[in-house]
């Protein structure tokens, strides 16, 4: 792969990465949040398999088709099940409103710009000065996992961190060993299955999953 | 750039002549036709000029004004040609300004009729532009930065020089904040509804209910050549193929303006058959919209050093 046309392609994937982090929240309907992560987990998937090629690293490569696979195809199919089951499809009344969390977005873009500057410097190349999108991502899933009170869109936020810190790691070194990446994308798939288990029992036993709802121990 | 003047005069009622055409047919009406808005402006120039009473001279000044700064941006900004006599003096912060100027006068004239509809449109009218307008900027700011300058016309050379550029983080986010943006500015479906004049939730035409004869022409006009320019513009920045440089020949300034004609005829088609399709949003979730499209534009400057 040429390097004018690799960094356009890792500018590229890095752009949309970003886009649909911040789009997510944007967006009310439960769906659509969906579908927002299973565009960024093809962005994901995208970025590494790009890193891959301009490196010539097969396992690289390999790894970036499996880590899209995962987090664009298997990770929404469950989450579309668990929102299939019978839950109300909209994020009805976010703690922040909607226009003033994407304000917040861009303060927290900045803030990620700010911190990530001492890591750019340590080895300027198109992929480290990327880092900011993904700590900007990071920070966006922390922040819908603090104000958002559906637990689907909760959990969107965790799988928006984990998403992050898998771009940050790639985006920072020429990749994490197969195995942990492995462990950690199983870890994932794990906690997403955990958690549709613990919506659909929470729904049998309080008739939604509002976690706001939940304070008090009912009988 | 006379041509460029003429051009945008004589063509904004027929853009949006096209765009309703479009939308009767989609819609399974014959339409009115193309020429449906010349037709009309000249039937409201031949009225008698009519004020109402307790109306100052703000009411009566905000028609010429909203006209003259349209028309000065027209000039202004590189839709045939990138090369304006105004170059230097009239940037993206001079265009911003003066089409927030035509948007305040327009919004004060309404405040001057002391009617609710009026005091209302202007106060809606406000809400937007404050979003609207740190948008526009930035969108552009944002593309500008690849260039190093702020003049229009360079930007506009500069990307026709390099197609390629356009395919990245920066254009995209750029492109999609504008496209949020000249739909809001321009009044369109989901923030406004051009075609209403009955429901409560209008904000042009409730600041232009007041008018009447030439002044409402005159508004009619201005308000179609400012959707001419913003869809110009936003061609000009992100498809910039076709447009004369400075010294061209009458032929290319002739194959300039085709492709100024076709683009923004493909664009108004565009929003006119998306309109068919959506519902006007909530007057209280347009800032969400708007906020959104600021924050897009804003993304696009901090690319812009991210990705440098």
């Amino acid at each position: 792969m040429t390097d004018p046309l690799y960094v356009q392609t890792l500018d590229l994937a890095c752009g949309a990465f970003l886009l649909t982090g911040v789009l997510v929240l944007w967006r009310r309907d439960l769906a659509a949040i969906i579908w927002l992560f299973a565009l960024q987990g093809v962005a994901l998937g995208a970025l590494i398999a790009v890193r891959g090629l301009h490196e010539a690293d097969v396992e690289l490569t390999v790894l970036g088709l499996g880590v899209g696979l995962l987090r664009a195809v298997l990770l929404p199919y469950l989450m579309r099940r668990a929102l299939a089951a019978g839950e109300e499809g909209r994020e009805a009344r976010p703690h922040v409103s909607v226009a003033a969390s994407l304000l917040v977005t861009a303060v927290l873009t900045m803030i990620a710009y700010a911190v990530s500057q001492p890591l750019v410097r340590l080895a300027p190349t198109p992929a480290t000065q990327a880092v900011p999108i993904a700590l900007t991502v990071l920070l966006v899933g922390f922040f819908v996992l603090v104000t958002r009170r559906r637990a689907l869109s909760q959990v969107v936020g965790f799988l928006l961190m984990d998403n992050a810190i898998t771009a940050a790691a790639f985006l920072t070194t020429t990749g994490v060993p197969l195995v942990v990446e492995l462990g950690v994308s199983l870890d994932v798939l794990l906690a997403v299955l955990a958690l549709q288990v613990l919506t659909t029992r929470m729904r049998a036993a309080f008739g939604g999953t509002d976690l706001d709802e939940l304070r008090e121990l009912h009988d | 750039m006379v041509l460029q003047l003429l051009v945008v005069a004589a063509g904004a009622p027929l853009l949006v002549g096209l765009m309703r055409q479009i939308r009767a047919r989609l819609e399974g009406r014959a339409g009115a036709g193309v020429r449906q808005p010349w037709r009309d402006l000249r039937k409201l120039v031949r009225k008698e000029a009519i004020a109402p009473h307790g109306t100052g001279w703000l009411f009566r000044a905000a028609p010429p004004l909203l006209a003259g700064t349209t028309l000065v941006v027209a000039a202004a900004v590189p839709l045939v040609t990138a090369d304006s006599p105004l170059d230097g003096v009239a940037d993206l912060f001079a265009v911003a300004a003066l089409l927030a100027l035509g948007s305040v006068a327009l919004a004060l004239g309404g405040l001057d009729t002391g009617t609710a509809f009026g005091g209302m449109g202007a106060s809606r009218e406000m809400t937007v532009l404050a979003l609207v307008e740190p948008t526009i900027l930035l969108a552009v700011f944002a593309l500008s930065i690849r260039v190093g300058t702020t003049d229009l016309g360079a930007i506009v050379i500069a990307t026709a020089s390099s197609p390629l550029s356009l395919i990245s983080p920066v254009s995209l986010l750029a492109a999609v904040a504008l496209a949020v943006v000249t739909i809001a500015e321009s009044g369109r479906i989901p923030v406004d509804n051009p075609s209403t004049h009955l429901e409560l939730t209008m904000i042009h035409e409730a600041m232009i209910l007041e008018y009447a004869g030439p002044d409402l022409a005159l508004i009619e006009w201005a308000s179609a050549m400012r959707l001419t320019v913003m869809l110009g513009l936003f061609a000009g920045l992100f498809a910039p193929f076709g447009i004369a440089t400075a010294g061209a020949g009458p032929i290319a300034l002739l194959v300039a303006v085709v492709a100024f004609a076709v683009k923004v005829a493909l664009l108004g088609g565009v929003l006119a058959a998306g309109e068919v399709f959506m519902a006007k949003l909530r007057l209280f979730r347009i800032p969400e919209l708007l906020a959104g499209s600021f924050l897009m534009a804003l993304l696009a400057v901090a690319a812009s050093f991210f990705l440098a």
